[in-house]
C-alpha cells in the first residue's frame, strides 16, 4: 500500500478536528473534535509502525497508550464540563470569560452577567 | 526506492488500496459531518461512524488488536460517555442554531491552510514509499501481547496508575457537594 494514503487521511482528519476545536461552541463538541485529532495521530502511528516493521512495535504500543490516555482525558474533561454546567448553567465555551482580558488589558466580561443571573450563585462578575 | 517504484505501479492501485481509499472517504465524510452538523446528538452518532471507519483502516493495515481495542474503547465507551455528557448538560434535541461560534471563518481558514500545507509536505515526502503488507501480520494479538509485556511493561503499569488517578479524579470532580455553599468542607475529600 502506498504510504501516502494513511498519511494523507490522518492529516485530513487532524485538520477536521482542528476546525471543530476552533469553530464549535459547545464544550462537549470541542471534546469530540479533540477525539478526532487524537485518532488521526493513532492512525499515523499505526501506519508508520507497519511501514518501518519496528522490532519493538513502538507505534502500536504507543497507540494503545494514546487510546488509554484519551479515555482518561475524556472522563476528566466531561466531569469538568459537568461541573462547569452545574455552576454556570451553560456549557458554552464562549461565555466562560471570567479571566479574559480585553485588548487594553482590562477585564473583559460583557456577557458574564447573563449566566450569573440564571444560576443563583454569585459569581465574581463585577 | 526506484526499484520499489518500478515494481509497484503508481496508478494501478491494489485491492487493499482501493478499500482503504473508500473507507477513508467514508471516515472523512463522517468526521466532517461530526464537526459541522447542527444537531448535537447527531454529532456523537457521526463520531461513531468515523471511529468505526478508523477501526476498519487499522484492520486493513494488519493491526487487528488495535482495531478491536478501538472498537471496544472508542465506540463502546467514549461515545457513550459523550452521549451521557450531552444529556446531562441538557443539550437540545434537534437543531441548535448556535452550535458554531462566531470565529467559524477564521477556523475554516486555519484548518484549510494547515491541511493544504501538511498534505503537500506529506505527499512530497512519501511519494516513493510503500508499505509492505505481505508476510505475517504486524499487529496480531500474539505479537502485540508479547511486545507489550516484554518490552513495554513499565509504561503499561504506569498507565494503569494514570487511569486509576483519572478515575478517582473524575469521581471527585463530579460528586455533588453536600451543601449549597461552595466553601463547604464536606464537599472536599
Amino acid at each position: 500500500m502506498h504510504l501516502a494514503y494513511p498519511a494523507v487521511l490522518s492529516v485530513l482528519l487532524f485538520c477536521t478536528g482542528l476546525y471543530g476545536v476552533l469553530a464549535r461552541r459547545n464544550a462537549i463538541l470541542v471534546l469530540m473534535s479533540v477525539e478526532l485529532m487524537l485518532n488521526s495521530v493513532n492512525l499515523n502511528l499505526v501506519a508508520f509502525d507497519v511501514w518501518l516493521r519496528d522490532a519493538l512495535h513502538s507505534g502500536q504500543a504507543l497507540t494503545l497508550f494514546t487510546i488509554a490516555i484519551a479515555a482518561a482525558e475524556i472522563g476528566i474533561g466531561l466531569s469538568i464540563v459537568l461541573m462547569v454546567y452545574r455552576n454556570r448553567g451553560t456549557s458554552d465555551v464562549d461565555r466562560l470569560r471570567d479571566t479574559a482580558e480585553g485588548p487594553d488589558g482590562t477585564p473583559d466580561d460583557p456577557e458574564a452577567a447573563a449566566p450569573a443571573q440564571r444560576t443563583q450563585k454569585a459569581e465574581a462578575t463585577a | 526506492m526506484i526499484l520499489a517504484a518500478q515494481t509497484q505501479g503508481f496508478l494501478s492501485p491494489t485491492g487493499v488500496e482501493i478499500a482503504f481509499l473508500l473507507v477513508g472517504l467514508a471516515t472523512l465524510g463522517a468526521a466532517v459531518m461530526t464537526v459541522t452538523t447542527k444537531q448535537l446528538v447527531h454529532a456523537a452518532l457521526w463520531l461513531v461512524v468515523a471511529l468505526g471507519g478508523l477501526a476498519v483502516e487499522y484492520l486493513l493495515l494488519t493491526a487487528e488488536f488495535i482495531a478491536w481495542v478501538q472498537v471496544l474503547i472508542y465506540v463502546g465507551s467514549v461515545v457513550v460517555l459523550l452521549l451521557f455528557g450531552l444529556m446531562l448538560t441538557r443539550a437540545p434535541i434537534g437543531r441548535s442554531p448556535d452550535a458554531d461560534s462566531g470565529n467559524r471563518p477564521v477556523a475554516l481558514a486555519v484548518a484549510g491552510t494547515a491541511a493544504a500545507a501538511l498534505v503537500w509536505v506529506v505527499v512530497d515526502a512519501f511519494r516513493t514509499q510503500w508499505i509492505d503488507l505481505d508476510g505475517p501480520a504486524q499487529g496480531s494479538t500474539e505479537v502485540t501481547g508479547s511486545i507489550l509485556f516484554r518490552h513495554w511493561v513499565l509504561p503499561f503499569e504506569a498507565l494503569s496508575v494514570l487511569l486509576l488517578a483519572a478515575l478517582v479524579g473524575a469521581i471527585v470532580l463530579s460528586r455533588k457537594r453536600a451543601g449549597n455553599s461552595e466553601t463547604d468542607p464536606e464537599g472536599e475529600s
